[in-house]
């Protein structure tokens, strides 16, 4: 029942939900009047830019964990490599601005280096960051996926080795030494493309860019979920021996799909940096990255619409709670992941999909009408 | 030797000095089918473990089809030259439906670039549906392959190493826990499968090892200590202490 609903209206709502965020949200923001009941403030729709982005890598961390059932603890580090190549790119484009007025970012006088390190050089140049920002946390994904796959570490263990990385990674970072800003990171942005990056227009055309990106990452989710790789991840999750029997290479599929996930964090990182306006090592470490893995459980793992709505709405709350109630986060996070993990193992997602049948259940008991049937054995496909 | 699909030479493997498999010598020919049983941690999962390059030997030699030797190549590699092997449990893909279970398997290009871009062909269809056909899956190809019976697990993951297309097919334990009439449609479904491949079947089950064997190897203690036909096993003394004597 809800399975032919879905096919129905799934993908009308999904051209809807595009629309809404591509269009309808930043139209909001630009032509309505502040005083206006319909007006959407240039602050919440940069908070939602920040969602949006989000929302990119939890579809990638879905494919990974969701899908194939590798559960990384790390994917903060690769959010923080596309973040960090995105704010060496803006920390450059500041010029002579900064407060030193020096060519180089402020750290590096303050630290006083005289020269730009040779690996800051070519974030000058924009297309090659945007190069960069996908490939830099892909090929380090795939270099890390070659050594931990190939000795077939897996379950538990991966998630460990995952966390280690991400503590590591963030211990490398905080170093002043590595002339990436230490503990305060790259922050003091003012222009991308020659564009006033704090201008309501410049972050309007941000917002749209991290809700179109959105938009082309599900799509390409989709399509490798739904291509037969896609079924050979499911089986992976399912029965890994079974697939390796069967003659397939499972370490190769999940180090395909690891590294698409970890480019997908590094798009989502070089869109949260200019929107933010600051990237820290505190983005990289453990904690975030397990708050990644809460997101995804929350909306819904093994769904791609579920990995987008648990990032919104886990931030959103966030976001709420943490200005009103700032000493309960924490908690209610906690709370939350508990409440997910016990009594909506399928999400948020799980929990819409149930609602149709939840809705017979109560009506057929109002009627006394006998037994109720059984569900549909069909395979629900996403 | 030159009959012999699978031949195995002092193969010993040791887990933590103690010795699973002893010395052991074993074939298997071409068009066989084989039962091998013995009592409980007599080694003949290690046996198959070996042979599908699970676990490596630490001495002797494995050779497929006289020239290939197993004991040097790669778990995929070996399913690849010919060798299918179904699990002690029935291990499926619950979450998929029962055809795609079946269309996964099929003998086919399996690198990530082929399963990505590339569509079902024809003949893996069709060998798809022969072999819905003879696990007698036909009317439950589109159910999720989790909400199967026992049984029809076990018979789906026979389908899945038969669609396979393998020449030697290693089953383990395919009757524990099943009813007896699945037990005997299990008998005939490996029956009519061992028509055109070998065959080797591990069980505990007598009833069920007199239905199918002609030929049966009795191990104990890593090493084969009786092979015959199952009457000539049946009447040995040593077997009868050891094993069937049990019970
Ligand atoms: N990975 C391992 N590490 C240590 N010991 C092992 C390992 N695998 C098997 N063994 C031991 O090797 C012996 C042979 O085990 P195996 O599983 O081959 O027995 P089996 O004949 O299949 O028994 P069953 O009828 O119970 O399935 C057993 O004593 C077992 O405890
Ligand atoms: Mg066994």
């Amino acid at each position: 029942m809800t399975k032919r609903l879905e096919e129905k209206f799934g993908g009308a709502f999904l051209i809807a939900a595009a629309l809404f965020f591509v269009v309808i949200m930043p139209s909001l923001n630009a032509f309505t009047s502040p005083d206006s009941a319909l007006h959407i403030s240039g602050f919440t729709l940069n908070l939602f830019g920040k969602f949006l982005a989000y929302a990119i890598l939890a579809l990638g961390l879905d494919l990974v964990w969701g899908y194939t059932g590798i559960l990384s603890l790390g994917h903060g580090v690769f959010f923080g490599l596309g973040a960090y190549c995105m704010g060496m790119y803006l920390s450059l484009a500041i010029g002579a601005e900064g407060v030193y007025k020096s060519a180089l970012p402020d750290f590096l006088v303050w630290n006083q280096v005289k020269e730009l390190p040779l690996f800051w050089k070519p974030f000058y140049s924009f297309p090659f960051t945007l190069l960069a920002v996908v490939t830099v946390p892909a090929l380090f994904a795939a270099g890390f996926g070659y050594l931990t796959f190939r000795t077939r570490i897996r379950g538990v263990y991966f998630a460990i080795i995952t966390q280690a990385l991400a503590l590591s990674v963030w211990l490398v970072f905080n170093r002043n030494e590595m002339n990436l800003g230490g503990t305060n990171g790259l922050t003091g942005f003012k222009k991308i493309l020659g564009l006033e990056l704090n201008s309501a227009a410049t972050q309007r055309g941000l917002y749209i860019a991290t809700a179109i990106v959105l938009c082309g990452a599900y799509l390409l989710c989709r399509w490798i979920v739904s291509s037969r790789a896609g079924r050979i991840l499911l089986a992976i999750r399912d029965a890994e021996n079974r697939v390796l029997y069967s003659g397939y290479t499972p370490s190769n599929y999940k180090l395909f799909v690891f590294t698409v996930s970890a480019a997908l964090a590094g798009v989502a990182g070089a869109l949260y940096a200019p929107q933010v306006g600051i990237i820290t090592p505190g983005r990289i470490g453990v904690l975030p990255s397990i708050e990644m893995v809460i997101w995804v459980a929350v909306g819904g793992r093994g769904t791609l619409i579920g990995a987008i709505v648990g990032a919104i709405t886990v931030n959103w709350a966030r976001s709420y709670l943490t200005s009103s109630f700032p000493d309960y986060w924490l908690y209610f996070q906690g709370g939350m992941f508990i409440l997910v993990v016990h009594f909506m193992p399928d999400g948020i997602v799980g929990l819409v999909r149930r609602l149709p049948e939840f809705a017979k259940k109560l009506m057929s008991k109002r009627n006394r009408s006998g037994p109720s049937p059984s569900g549909d054995p069909s395979a629900a496909g996403d | 030797m030159a009959n012999t699909i699978l031949f195995m030479e002092d193969v010993s493997v040791t887990f933590d000095g103690f010795k699973a498999l002893n010395k052991l010598n074993f074939s298997v020919d071409y068009g066989e089918l084989r039962c091998v049983i013995g009592p409980n941690g007599a080694g003949k999962t290690t046996l198959l473990d070996v042979v599908t390059g699970k676990i490596r030997p630490d001495s002797g030699s494995v050779i497929f089809k006289e020239t290939t030797h197993l004991d040097r190549m790669q778990q995929e590699e070996i399913a690849n030259a010919g060798i299918g092997r179904k699990f002690q449990t029935p291990t499926i893909y619950e979450n998929l439906t029962v055809r795609d279970n079946l269309e996964l398997s099929a003998k086919q290009d399996k690198t990530v670039k082929a399963m990505l871009f590339g569509g079902i062909t024809g003949p893996v269809s069709a060998k798809v549906n022969e072999t819905l056909g003879i696990i007698g899956l036909e009317a439950k190809q589109s159910w999720r392959a989790g909400l199967l019976a026992h049984g029809e697990k076990q018979w789906l993951e026979i389908g899945m190493v038969v669609v396979q297309d393998p020449d030697l097919l290693l089953v383990d334990e395919p009757v524990a826990g099943m009813t007896e009439s699945e037990t005997q449609n299990t008998a005939d479904l490996l029956k009519r499968i061992a028509e055109e491949r070998s065959v080797l079947v591990i069980e505990h089950d007598m009833n069920f090892v007199h239905e199918i064997a002609k030929r049966v190897t009795v191990l104990h203690e890593g090493a084969v200590i009786c092979e015959g036909s199952i009457d000539y096993v049946h009447a040995d003394e040593q077997v009868i202490e050891l094993y069937l004597g049990r019970g």
